[in-house]
């Protein structure tokens, strides 16, 4: 069963596409772009359409998903933590 | 799906255009012309009113802007027949014109020196005649290079980055080859991902073009944000399905236009194309008033991805709603056309989403209705692009 999806190896979160994510959590991600599958702990409750990082994020890092640059972090980011707007923001308007 | 001899059923208007849908629309062409327009398609059983707020006193290019709806909205190959009702005759000729020049039967209607009773007996004697005649066309059969589809997605969530909106891009890959004409927009929904979009263009004057539509808007926000836009855009609705930034949001629009097909031409706010391809209009990202946009420009159907479940409809431009979000599609299940949510269990493949959503749209044009018809969904909403004088 898929718990998350992730565009292209290089990207730095995944989307959980499952309802009631709980931390402790094991997920299976797939890896879009390869077609391949990695396993990941959720570090906290990830509500469905909402981004885990499977790369660790350090303030002022760059976030990439579909391989490209989706905004800054301004707020630490662990590993099968949930990303949202209270660590990523704009780098626009 | 091999769509090498594809054919839908439509309607051949009087200038060559196919149309879908044969609806006899009463256009209002101000707000104080409603009432009268609303109170003819009362009287007249399937004519279809189209009441909004404006058209009074606006001037320049936003007036130039309404007239071009307004005109486009009529001329559209979904509408047989048109009554327009203004306050003032010279305007209601002047779109009256405008629409007739597409051949098809037109009258108009001038509310002063008459009084709305006079005016609602007259137009709807008119009405009842073009209903009558309009129920006696029949559909033919027609090749697909014929159908005009538009795209935009609306309360997008994480999972149309990663489902609806790719099942678009599918359709639209396949519809290319095939001499349709495709058109996508919403200017600021690009932001972040505006530099792949104008790869896509298939010449450095289209990209130019394209360029100078993107650069305008930005400009725009500029001027008058008060903010880095949050709830606004992204919207609150999306941020709750996930959406963090505008970037991640427009890397997710731009899966619409698929992988292969190139953008062929950029047009003006419901400028129409001159040819087929795939085009990108200048446009809003609120929903109805970009789907209003495409039904303007002369799009016949429409593909709505949606995410957390925007309700949409247009009152001549069928909508056709698709979704990946499996809680969307348990929830909100009568707004949703096509349920591509096993996209995202791997149950789906990309492939076989698209050719669903192809499926869907060829039983739509032959006349089956989309939720949003069904449900009653009529908005139509004109752009403005600054206050009446």
């Amino acid at each position: 069963m898929i718990h998350f999806v992730v565009h292209d190896e290089n990207d730095s979160v995944g989307v959980v596409v499952v309802e009631g994510v709980k931390a402790g959590d094991t997920l299976t991600g797939w890896i879009m772009d390869q077609d391949r599958e990695i396993t990941f702990k959720a570090a906290g409750d990830i509500p469905i359409g909402h981004k885990l990082a499977i790369k660790p994020l350090a303030q002022g890092d760059t976030v990439i998903k579909y391989g490209t640059d989706i905004g800054r972090v301004v707020a630490p980011v662990g590993l099968g933590e949930h990303a949202h707007v209270h660590n990523i923001k704009t780098k626009r308007w | 799906m091999d769509l090498n001899k594809a054919t839908f059923w439509g309607y051949k208007r009087e200038n060559g255009r196919i149309g879908v849908r044969n609806h006899v629309v009463i256009l209002p062409v101000d707000d104080l012309s409603n009432a009268a327009a609303e109170a003819v398609a009362n009287n007249i059983k399937g004519a279809l009113a189209l009441p909004h707020p404006y058209g009074r006193l606006q001037f320049g290019a936003d007036l130039d802007l309404h007239f071009r709806t307004l005109i486009g909205t009529g001329a559209n190959p979904n509408v047989a027949a048109v009554v327009v009702i203004c306050i003032e005759e010279g305007w209601a000729k002047k779109v009256a014109d405008g629409i007739a020049a597409t051949g098809k039967p037109v009258a108009y209607f001038g509310i002063e020196q008459h009084g709305d009773h006079d005016t609602i007996m007259r137009a709807s004697r008119k009405a009842k005649e073009f209903v009558q005649w309009a129920s006696e066309l029949r559909r033919e059969e027609r090749p697909l290079r014929d159908l005009w589809v538009s795209t935009k997605c609306g309360e997008s969530d994480t999972t149309s980055g990663c489902g609806a909106n790719p099942t678009v891009g599918n359709a639209f890959d396949k519809l290319y080859p095939h001499g349709t004409t495709l058109v996508f927009g919403e200017t600021t929904e690009l932001t972040g991902g505006e530099h792949l979009v104008a790869a896509r263009c298939r010449t450095e004057e289209v990209r130019k073009k394209f360029q100078f539509m993107f650069d305008r808007y930005q400009a725009l926000v500029d001027r008058h944000k008060t903010s880095d836009l949050s709830e606004s855009q992204p919207t609150k609705g999306n941020i709750e399905g996930g959406l963090t930034t505008i970037e991640e949001k427009a890397l997710g629009n731009i899966q619409k236009i698929g992988r292969q097909c190139l953008i062929d031409g950029v047009l003006d706010k419901a400028e129409e194309p001159t040819g087929p391809g795939l085009w990108f209009m200048d446009s809003s990202s609120a929903a109805a008033e970009m789907v209003t946009l495409c039904a303007a420009a002369g799009f016949v159907v429409h593909f709505f991805p949606t995410g957390q479940g925007n309700v949409i409809g247009n009152p001549i431009l069928p909508v056709i709603k698709l979704c990946a979000n499996p809680r969307t599609v348990r929830t909100m299940s009568e707004h949703i056309d096509v349920d591509v949510s096993g996209l995202l269990r791997r149950e789906m493949s990309p492939d076989q989403a698209g050719d669903a959503l192809l499926e869907n749209m060829f039983r739509t044009a032959n006349g089956r209705l989309t939720a949003a018809e069904a449900l009653g969904h009529r908005e139509f909403v004109l752009t403005r692009l600054y206050e009446s004088a």
